[in-house]
Parts: structure tokens; sequence; C-alpha cells
């Protein structure tokens, strides 16, 4: 099928994009690196003298550093828990065959078309908010009282946002994992005695593996980088207690107008998720090759 | 023990009705084959055996205690899918276990079960292989495999052998009755195959349109066909019809004779025709042969040394005692 001259015309058709995207990839991060040894200040653009890795050793020693590592992990840990379970248990609600499945698949993936700030907005005006906010008029009604979500719990307040938006994206992938499951294979079971629950621990939950992993891998990489909820929301605070790594780049680019330092914290970030990416293609990309 | 009796059962999805009140019995042990065109509710009715679907009325006896009801894996029958359907997540070994870790059984007997059913079935190799890892014959193997190690009141088998090529066919179905002939369960087996059926049935309930047509040993149905259906779809190659004043002579609305039942003549004979295609299979040729005033070519066998090219002209005669008469509504006169 691939001859050599079909091999050299692909290579040549594909040579335009691929260029384009390595220059795409390297001018920002080569920039990025070259600012991240400069003592570059907005405050006083026109003197940047270079400092060599002054920046990183302020970065990497900044107390908020640990913290907003720590958040990160905290953040992508919570939503994963919650995207991965929930949309187990709603891929098996709407595998099943119910009058109206149809239109409720389509509610379930509506979130996904919501854009994170109107989103965020949405559950921070609306729905969070303890006086107007629906979920405290209900908290008032069934006699707990109103919650001050972000205030109380800030962090679990944005793990709730990213996870509703993230959660149709989990369910679509597992219940299309689910939907390709035989028959066959579950009647087995029936016959061999396994009932509903030995059923999805032996067979569905197995067979569901690989959609579980490409959704952790893919959700991952997207939770690394979540900023416009925090920004809409908390802006990081109160205090430091929902900065993420991404929030804190940015405040120190755009609030401390250090782009030196915010360069340095850029690279570190890139640096961290590449870490990150590599252990869960270890630990996990094994499921991927059948 | 292995007896199911199934008393006026009867299946509707909606309002298309799929099984029409099927009475019917199978004694302990016997090697039950169930088979018709597709289509015709075979598959239906032995998953409402199994339990896989419910019936719509009717009652299903399992040695004698009604199963109707009765969870699938209550009804202490195994079953052997088309497609297989081997967990394929799970090693051989973990696949033929499984029934037994169901059913809580201790693992030095789940070992000791696993270890012999594999011997029985020449898997021992394979054990630590996964499903994906095996050939078709190999993968039909460890379905049945995971089948008998329950040691189940009767196995069920629907198709097993149509994802297989045709020499591996030939094996598996010996395989299987040498396997009835060693463990003398009751099993019963769906086949649109009537190859398949004539082989390995100890009786035969040929199905058509969701009722039974007739059941009986397959030889009980090549010499006795009770009805025009069961006379053309018993035999290989199919029963010649012969309709019209030829027919009527011999008594019958429709007569028919079966290609090796044919006397071959040059020279004279009760029907002339002509030589359409002949098809040279060594040990046999079937001639089709275009008798004047007959809307299909009529086939016969005939020895392989046989020699006899298109346009030739023959004489064919049925064989003394050896045609089959049919009344107008199809049933057979005897």
């Amino acid at each position: 099928m691939a001859t050599l001259q079909t091999k050299s015309a692909a290579r040549l058709m594909m040579a335009p994009a691929v260029i384009a995207l390595l220059i795409w990839m390297i001018v920002p991060l080569s920039m990025t690196l070259y600012f991240s040894t400069l003592n570059y200040n907005l405050f006083n653009p026109a003197q940047t003298p270079f400092i060599g890795l002054t920046n990183y050793r302020f970065f990497l020693t900044d107390p908020a550093f640990f913290t907003a590592l720590t958040n990160t992990l905290k953040l992508v840990a919570g939503v994963l828990a919650i995207t991965v379970t929930g949309g187990i248990l709603l891929a098996l609600l709407l595998d099943q065959d119910f009058y109206g499945v149809n239109i409720v698949r389509l509610l379930v993936i509506a979130p996904f078309f919501v854009m994170p700030t109107v989103a965020a907005l949405v559950w921070k005006n609306m729905m969070m908010n303890p006086v107007y906010g629906t979920i405290g008029q209900f908290l008032n009604w069934i006699g707990i009282g109103a919650i001050d979500w972000f205030s109380a719990y800030p962090l679990t307040s944005i793990v709730i946002i990213v996870a509703w938006q993230w959660l149709p994206f989990a369910t679509l992938i597992l219940l299309t994992a689910l939907q390709s499951l035989s028959e066959d294979q579950k009647e087995a079971a029936e016959m061999d005695g396994a009932g509903p629950v030995s059923v999805f621990w032996h067979i569905t939950l197995p067979h569901m593996a690989r959609a579980i992993t490409v959704v952790i891998l893919i959700q991952t990489i997207f939770l690394l980088s979540i900023f416009a909820e925090i920004y809409v929301t908390t802006s990081g605070g109160p205090g430091l207690q929902t900065t993420n790594l991404t929030y804190l780049v940015y405040s120190q680019a755009l609030l401390q107008f250090d782009v030196g330092g915010a360069s340095a914290g850029g690279i570190v970030a890139v640096v961290l998720a590449n870490i990150v990416a590599f252990f869960l293609v270890r630990i996990i990309g094994k499921n991927l090759d059948a | 023990m292995g007896q199911i009796t199934l008393d006026k059962v009867s299946k509707s999805f909606g309002s298309t009705d799929v099984i029409h009140a099927v009475d019917l019995e199978i004694e302990d042990g016997e090697f039950v084959v169930f088979v018709g065109p597709s289509g015709c509710g075979k598959s239906t009715l032995l998953r409402l055996i199994a339990g896989l679907e419910d019936v719509t009325s009717g009652r299903i006896m399992i040695d004698g205690t009604d199963a109707t009801g009765l969870a699938p894996a209550k009804r202490r029958l195994s079953m052997v899918f088309q497609s297989y359907a081997l967990y394929p997540h799970m090693s051989v070994r973990q696949n033929i276990a499984f029934p037994l870790k169901m059913a809580g059984e201790s693992k030095d007997s789940i070992e000791r079960k696993v270890a012999d059913a594999a011997r029985t079935l020449n898997l021992a190799d394979y054990l630590d292989r996964k499903p994906r890892q095996l050939s078709g014959g190999q993968r039909q193997r460890v379905a049945i495999g995971r089948a008998i190690v329950r040691e189940p009141a009767a196995f069920l088998f629907d198709e097993p052998l149509s994802n297989l090529d045709a020499a591996l066919r030939v094996n598996m179905r010996l395989e299987i009755s040498e396997l009835h002939q060693h463990l003398k369960t009751t099993m019963i087996y769906v086949t649109h195959d009537q190859v398949e059926a004539m082989t390995m049935a100890d009786k035969i309930v040929v199905l058509n349109a969701g009722r039974i047509e007739q059941i009986g040993s397959p030889l009980d149905l090549y010499r006795n066909p009770a009805n025009r259906f069961v006379a053309g779809f018993i035999g290989s190659p199919k029963m010649n019809f012969v309709e019209g004043d030829a027919a009527r002579g011999q008594g019958g609305e429709t007569i028919g004779v079966r290609p090796e039942h044919l006397d071959i003549s040059t020279t004279d004979g009760a029907w002339k025709g002509t030589v359409g295609v002949s098809e040279h299979l060594g040990s046999d040729t079937f001639l089709h042969v275009h008798v004047d005033g007959q809307p299909t070519p009529i086939t016969a066998r005939t020895g392989g040394e046989f020699t006899l090219s298109h346009g030739d002209t023959v004489y064919l005669t049925p064989k003394a005692g050896k045609v089959h008469k049919f009344d107008g509504s199809g049933l057979a006169v005897r």
C-alpha cells in the first residue's frame, strides 16, 4: 500500500501543517524562556537586564508556589473523582431504555456547551450565593441554613463548578464505551450466575477501562490549566485558597507586573505538567495498547 | 438429569408472534437439534429455555419443576453463544473459572475443575492466554469449557459453528458429538444447517415460522417427512417437487423425489429432459435436468464417473417406493 512515492508525497503534504504547528509552539516557548531570565517588570519595561535564574529562585521559594501546586493537584484529583464516578453512573443510567431517553441525553450534554466564564458566573450568582442562590434557599428551606460557599469552602466550590462542566464529557465517552459492550457477554455472565453487581464489576467495568483512561488523560490536560472559573468567582482567594499554578502565573504577570517572574512560573508549570503527563502515561497508558 | 418439557410456549414481541404454542419433550441425555430457516424462531425458542427471554404464555419445566419464572442462572443450564461471548479481559483460565467463582466455590475445587475441563478440551497449553490470542476453534472450545465446568442439567448451543471455516466446522461437529457421548448430558443445539442437524442429532425439531413442523430422528425425517416443508428442508441437495399431471398420476397434488432416488438413463424413462449444469464433486455428480413441462430444473444424483454434457437428452425415472406424495395443503399422503 505505502509505496516510496506515496510516502514522500505524504511527507510533502504534511510538511506545511507540521512546520506551522512547530513554529506555533517553539516561538512562544522560547520567548517565555528568554523572558524568564530577565528582570522584566512592567513598571520599568525599558530596563530589562539579564539576571540568570534569579526569577526561578524567587518563584520556587515563594510560599504561594507550594500552595498553588497543592491546590492544582487537589483541583485535578477532585474533579477527576467526581466526573469519573458520576460519569460511570450517568452512563449506566442513560444506557437504559426509558421514555424520553434521547431528550435526557441531550440535556446531560448541555453543560459542555456553556462557556466556562458563563458557567462560573451562573454558579456564583444564581446557585451558590448565600442570599439569592438556589442552593442557599433550598438549604434554608430544609432547615440546614445557607452556606456562603466561596468563603466557607472555596476550593470545593471551584471543584463543583468545574466537575459540573466536565461531567458531560466523561458521561458521553463512557456511554459510547458502554454501548459497544456486546449483549452476548452480559447474557453469558448472567447465565454463569453473575448478579447485576458482579456483571458490572467483572464485565462492564473492565470493558470501560480504556474509555476511563482516555477520560482521565484528556481531562487532566485541561484541568491543570483551569483559570476562568477561578478568575470570575474567587480571584484566587480568600487569601491563596483557590490559587492554582495558572492563576499564580497570571497574578505575577498582570497583578504584580513581573513579566520575568511570571515567565519563570510558566516554565515551571510546563515542566510540572510534563511530569504529571509522564506518570499518567506510565501508569494508565498501558491500558491503551491492546 | 436434564429433562426439559415445553408446554404451549408462546412468545410475542409487541404484536408480532414469534413462537406459536410450542409443545416439546426433551429426554435426559438427548441431543436435540432445532433446525429451520433464518427467522423461524429457533434461537428465540432456545433463549426462552435459557431464560434470557420471558415467555408470553405457556410453561417451561426442567426436571419436572416449573422453571418458567426462574432467573437464567437458577435453571442449571449453560449456553454457548454464536459469538462465543468470551470475556476479553480475562485469561482462558479466568473465563472457564468465572461461573464457578460466581457460584462461590473454593479455590481448590475451581482449579481442579478448570484443569479437568482444559484436559477434556485440549486447552491445557492455552490457559494463560487471552481470548484474542486464540484461533476461532480454540475460542469455541473455551466457550464450551466455560459451559461444562458448571456441570449443567443441559447445554444450549446457539449456532456455535457458524463463525468457523468449513474444515474447522466439520472438526468441531465431531468434537461436540464426542463430548456428548462422553458427558451424556442433554444438549440442545440450534442451527440453520441441515447437515449439522442430520449428523449430530438424536432428535431433530424442524421449525418454520414459529411452529414445529415435525419432530423425529434424522432418518425418520429423511424417510417420512410429514409435509412439503420438511421434505424440502431435510436432505442435500433438496428434494425435487413435481406438480401437474405427472403428480396426479401418482395420487397427489405434488410429488417429491430426492435426487438420489432418480434413475438416469439415456434411452428411456418416465420423464424426458435435457441436461443443464452438471456439478462434479468427484464422488458424485449432480445433474440439473430441464424436464419438459416443469418450471424448475430437476436435480439428479449419479456416480462420479458419469459423463454427460450440457444439452444431452436424458430420461429420469423415480425409484419405486421412494416417491413422496403431498396433498393440496402440503401435507404428506401416506
